[in-house]
């Protein structure tokens, strides 16, 4: 049976009829059309599919739409404010830290969580919050640069 | 990847709550990092879902009289960054951290990963160590039930039908005391191979009281009684890690033979124990 949902997704109102079996990624991909999410392993294992729910990083493949209801939901699409990159957004930009760029959505929602809780991280500590983030081109390096990067401009 | 269909209740309370699961086939969602992937794979295809996430007050932290309570739907996030844990239960603060990743560490949850009893789960190990108690509630009764009993099996424990997990009650570690949970992770999954807890109290030089729970080597975690006693009768520490496999059935896979998990528990056991009479005052 369809239940409707109402929730805040990158601080607009969303109201949807949606089945409980509905992932929370698919309801972002086809239903509110926001495809910064992106779907790999669908097995909750490469992060790619990450967005912020009430601030704190998820996998919108295991997570049900239902949950999601009267809940904050931000997206990569949400994290530039008005037309201003996110530091994290400029930082991968400048450090080059991606390739392809399928990773990145979720990388840099899973380290804003951790420049949210830690604003100054050590590599090790960098490299332990994005460990459920699987980056098949770059070796990380570039991902680490670009996070310590971001965290150095916000501290300046 | 799409799950069976099912029906789902958020009930508003935990009376509500407890009178949904008391008949039928019902199955409980709190994080979902275990059922949810198993739902997709359509290993479980429960017809009847209901998520706890929106009954008030089991999400506390709270300590008392020499006792941590935990509510049921405490992520492993919040459980690793409790000042409260930290301070008065480390060895469980450690432990979860260790699990899975941040993604997963701030959707699951102490109950429902207990709930679910994976022979390679983290938490088992320290809340064998730590003594801890877990009160499973029903609408019909209450009952408070020791960590060495509710671990029974693989995916198997001592909640009952129409049962859930309410809180986990943790006797508070002593300040001088040392603990240290070490795993050897399996590098695709990130679960414990194999996964030590460890607990130290001193009495001058001496050994005063060993706590030692093991994860991932058996099909249920399991204290290593032996390798306490002889801690705790002047042993050293490789003496008595030798001893943590013995009398316990080993778990096999392509990653590691039974005979090997076995290697892994003394090896981690004499790691665990080292850090955690370092830290004993």
């Amino acid at each position: 049976m369809k239940r409707t949902i109402a929730l805040s997704i990158n601080g607009k109102s969303h109201a949807d009829e949606v089945e409980p079996r509905l992932l929370l990624i698919h309801y972002l991909r086809e239903m509110a059309s926001l495809t910064g999410p992106h779907i790999a392993c669908e097995t909750s294992t490469c992060g790619a599919c990450t967005v912020m729910l009430d601030g704190k990083a998820v996998k919108s493949c295991t997570m049900f739409a239902v949950q999601a209801d009267g809940r904050k939901i931000l997206t990569i699409e949400g994290l530039a404010t008005n037309g201003k990159l996110d530091p994290l957004q400029e930082a991968f930009w400048n450090e080059h830290g991606l390739q392809c760029g399928f990773c990145t959505p979720g990388m840099i929602l899973t380290a804003k969580q951790l420049l949210n809780d830690n604003p100054n991280p050590t590599d090790e500590e960098i490299r332990k919050s994005i460990e459920g983030n699987l980056c098949r081109c770059t070796g990380y390096q570039h991902i680490v640069n670009a996070v310590k990067a971001a965290a150095a401009k916000a501290g300046a | 990847m799409i799950p069976q269909d099912f029906e789902y209740s958020a009930p508003a309370s935990l009376k509500e709550a407890l009178e949904l699961i008391a008949t039928g086939e019902r199955k409980i969602l709190a994080g979902g990092m275990s059922l949810i992937p198993l739902m997709k794979l359509r290993l479980a295809a429960p017809e009847h879902v209901v998520d706890l996430a929106r009954v008030p007050g089991l999400d506390y932290i709270t300590e008392s009289g020499g006792t941590v309570s935990i509510g049921a739907t405490v992520t492993h996030h919040d459980l690793e960054s409790s000042p409260v844990i930290r301070g008065r239960a480390p060895l469980l603060a450690e432990a979860a951290g260790h699990i899975g990743d941040t993604q997963v560490r701030n959707m699951g949850t102490i109950g429902g990963s207990i709930a679910h009893a994976d022979p390679a789960a983290d938490y088992p190990a320290s809340l064998l160590a730590l003594e801890a108690q877990i009160r499973l509630v029903s609408a019909k009764s209450d009952r408070t039930v020791p960590a060495s009993d509710f671990f029974l099996d693989a995916f198997t424990t001592a909640i009952e039908p129409g049962e859930l997990v309410l809180e986990v009650l943790v006797p508070t570690e002593e300040p001088k005391e040392g603990y240290r949970y070490e795993k050897v992770a399996h590098p695709a999954s990130g679960f414990a191979v194999v996964g030590v807890a460890a607990r130290i109290k001193k009495a001058g030089a001496k050994i005063s009281m060993a706590r030692i729970g093991v994860t991932g080597m058996s099909s249920r975690a399991f204290r290593a009684l032996e390798a306490e006693k002889l801690l705790e009768s002047g042993a050293g520490v490789a003496q008595a890690a030798a001893t943590v496999a013995e009398g316990q059935e080993a778990n096999q896979d392509l990653y590691a033979s039974a005979d090997y998990r076995r290697h892994l528990a003394r090896i981690w056991a004499a790691r665990a124990l080292s850090v955690a009479l370092s830290r004993a005052s």
